[in-house]
């Protein structure tokens, strides 16, 4: 076990790496940002200095190597924006998409999964072909518009929720959160939904596919002949069997929706990261999309180094021939 | 005393797009406590839906169309699924072919046998789990403790279809229904197995009933035979009579298809023709289009007669004993 834990870390360092290098590349291919940041009627020498400042007139394996050099040592570079380090910035914003993403997640999973399962042992009931039919909506219709349409529905026609924002927030293990007082939930649920349904139609769709496989399954036919409760043939027997699947979509999932709630972010007004790097990208600030593209990459690697490790957890199988190996 | 139990015409039918097939199609029999009752057909003749119909472990589109299955006094399918739970895996057990299939592969050993008893019976884990350990001795497989936490995909075939035949036997049945349980494994653990299981149900006065394709492994084993052809029973009878004189043209088919020793180097009999579809089934008697003694009469299908003591067969032109093979 921990002979594949340190090979996967690794292998986790690899990506990063080769991230690195295309992040940096990339965005030094889209566009000067001292275009953008001077004001037009600056001299000639004024656009130099200013370009000499930021480091602009080095080579980009030079500037590469800079990056790196101070990356190692925790600082991925000062916003050309706001004058203060990219990464500081970026984490001030991390706790909203964190939690946005969190709750998202929570929702998509603890309505998904149930109601994926249910589609799974009946399906060709009227339940089970409308949680079909809702989940082909849920995936099929643009994510910002289903947005505008919350907004529309329960925001102004209704009234009944905040259309944008984030609301009161308290302290939570030295975070600030949303969630503990009823202003911010208030503001929470309608993003949250909104970011929740893509994922919760696809888990839906994920554990109705595995729930009807794994009922034909011997198995689960033998647990029954065992005169076991069908709750339990269900809860168990099959739960834990079309969890491997599952778990592997969620991790990859949620990876996604820290890293890209951009849209409902943008919808809702919500003041995230994803929200930051539509700014960032606006005022071509490269620091900040460099540390935010970095940021997103470990925090997916990490996801899925997460996700491999409860994997053995739910399946004997793989616990054992990674012991092996 | 009356059948531990006592199967009545029996109709299962699938509901399917083309149609509906009768895949059990009128099935009696009885079986006493402590009998072994082979049934003995081809794929797709029934047997194995027979099996899971008394258990009411029928999957959709397939359900149980008609008849009674009388389980010592109680008509199972009149009784529902409630009383049904009540006996599965308690009074009536079941093993698979499959061994490979039948152990849920994320679940450990111990996970579930205890649950098996716990179904059942409200004793605590320990208790639940030293009757597992127990069972496991019975069936003969070494080192119970380690085995127990141990995962199916850790056991070999026969070591898992072992442990699927400790499960049937946790609650120390009055039936087992055993759907040709050794046919996926090989034939010196065939061996084991069989003698294990008969063994066992001799022990235990647990009556079983063999469901297999193969009439050599269940002619050892059985004290009556049934032998089915697309959905019924057309002879059945004590094993030895029906091994020594099949009357039907069907089993002795089946019988002389068995390779022997004497007729070494000669070519085996083999019975012309497939096992008809189910949903489109000849009139008359199902077998005629593929049996030597069919005539004008076969156009009507017969219906089960006796033949000699204790023996039905379902053929207007039944073999006499001792008749030579045409």
């Amino acid at each position: 076990m921990i002979v594949y834990l340190v090979r996967r870390v690794g292998q986790s360092l690899l990506a990063v790496m080769a991230m690195a290098v295309l992040v940096f590349i990339g965005v030094f291919f889209i566009g000067n940002p001292v275009d953008v940041l001077v004001n037009p009627e600056a001299s000639q020498a004024q656009i130099a200095a200013t370009v000499e400042r930021l480091g602009l007139d080095r080579p980009l394996y030079e500037q590469f190597g800079i990056f790196v050099w101070n990356a190692l040592q925790g600082d991925l570079g000062t916003s050309f924006v706001y004058g203060r380090p990219a990464l500081e910035i970026i984490l001030d914003r991390l706790p909203a998409t964190m939690e946005l993403a969190l709750v998202a997640l929570a929702l998509s999973v603890g309505i998904g999964i149930p109601l994926g399962v249910w589609a799974g042992l009946r399906p060709n009931s009227i339940a089970g072909r409308t949680i079909m039919g809702g989940s082909i909506l849920g995936f099929s219709l643009p994510n910002f518009w289903q947005g505008m349409l919350l907004i529309l529905v329960f925001a102004v026609l209704l009234g009944w929720l905040p259309a944008g924002g984030r609301g009161e927030t308290t302290e939570f293990l030295g975070m600030q959160v949303s969630f503990l007082t009823w202003d911010g939930l208030s503001h929470l649920i309608l993003p949250a939904i909104n970011l929740a349904l893509f994922k919760m139609s696809l888990i839906i769709r994920l554990a109705r596919a595995n729930t009807r496989e794994v009922c034909m399954q011997d198995y689960v036919k033998f647990a029954r002949a065992k005169g076991l409760s069908p709750r339990r043939v269900v809860l168990v027997h099959v739960l834990k069997n079309i969890m491997i699947p599952v778990v592997t979509i969620i991790g990859l999932e949620l990876g996604s929706m820290v890293a890209f709630a951009i849209v409902t972010e943008t919808v809702f007004a919500w003041p995230g990261m994803g929200k930051l790097l539509i700014d960032s990208i606006n005022l071509l600030d490269r620091p900040v999309i460099v540390a935010y593209l970095m940021l997103t990459v470990l925090i997916i690697v990490a996801i899925n180094l997460l996700v491999d490790v409860i994997y053995s957890a739910i399946d004997p199988r793989i616990r054992l021939s990674e012991m092996k190996g | 005393m009356s059948a531990l139990l006592d199967v009545r015409d029996l109709q299962t039918h699938f509901f399917t797009r083309d149609g509906v097939a009768k895949a059990v199609d009128g099935v009696s029999f009885s079986l006493e406590r402590g009998q072994i009752l082979g049934l003995v057909g081809e794929s797709g003749s029934g047997k194995s839906v027979t099996g899971f119909s008394i258990l009411g472990l029928v999957d959709p589109p397939g359900r149980v169309a008609g008849g009674q299955v009388v389980f010592d006094g109680d008509d199972l399918i009149a009784g529902g699924e409630g009383m049904m739970r009540t006996l599965r895996g308690k009074r009536i057990a079941m093993i698979f072919q499959d061994p490979m299939m039948t152990l849920n592969p994320v679940l450990r050993i111990d996970t579930q046998m205890v649950e098996t008893v716990r179904a059942h019976d409200k004793v605590s884990k320990s208790a639940a789990l030293a009757r597992a350990r127990n069972a496991l001795v019975q069936v003969g497989i070494s080192s119970p403790d380690e085995r127990l936490k141990s995962y199916p995909h850790q056991f070999s075939g026969g070591m898992r279809q072992r442990v699927a035949i400790a499960i049937a036997l946790l609650h120390k049945p009055d039936l087992i229904i055993a759907d040709e349980p050794t046919t996926a494994l090989d034939v010196t653990i065939q061996a084991q197995i069989l003698s294990e299981v008969q063994k066992l149900c001799a022990q235990s006065g647990t009556a079983l009933i063999w469901i297999t394709h193969d009439l050599a492994v269940v002619s050892g084993l059985a004290d009556r035979l049934a032998v089915m052809y697309a959905g019924r029973i057309i002879e059945a009878g004590p094993t030895a009579a029906i091994i020594a004189n099949p009357r039907h043209p069907y089993t002795r088919g089946l019988i002389d298809s068995v390779p022997q020793g004497k007729r070494h180097g000669a070519m085996l009999t083999q019975i012309k023709g497939m096992t008809p579809s189910l949903l489109n089934l000849p009139q008359g008697c199902k077998f005629a289009p593929r049996c030597p003694r069919a005539d004008a009469a076969c156009q009507v299908e017969p219906a089960l007669t006796p033949a000699g003591p204790d023996r039905q067969v379902r053929c207007h032109h039944p073999h006499a004993d001792h008749e030579a093979t045409p």
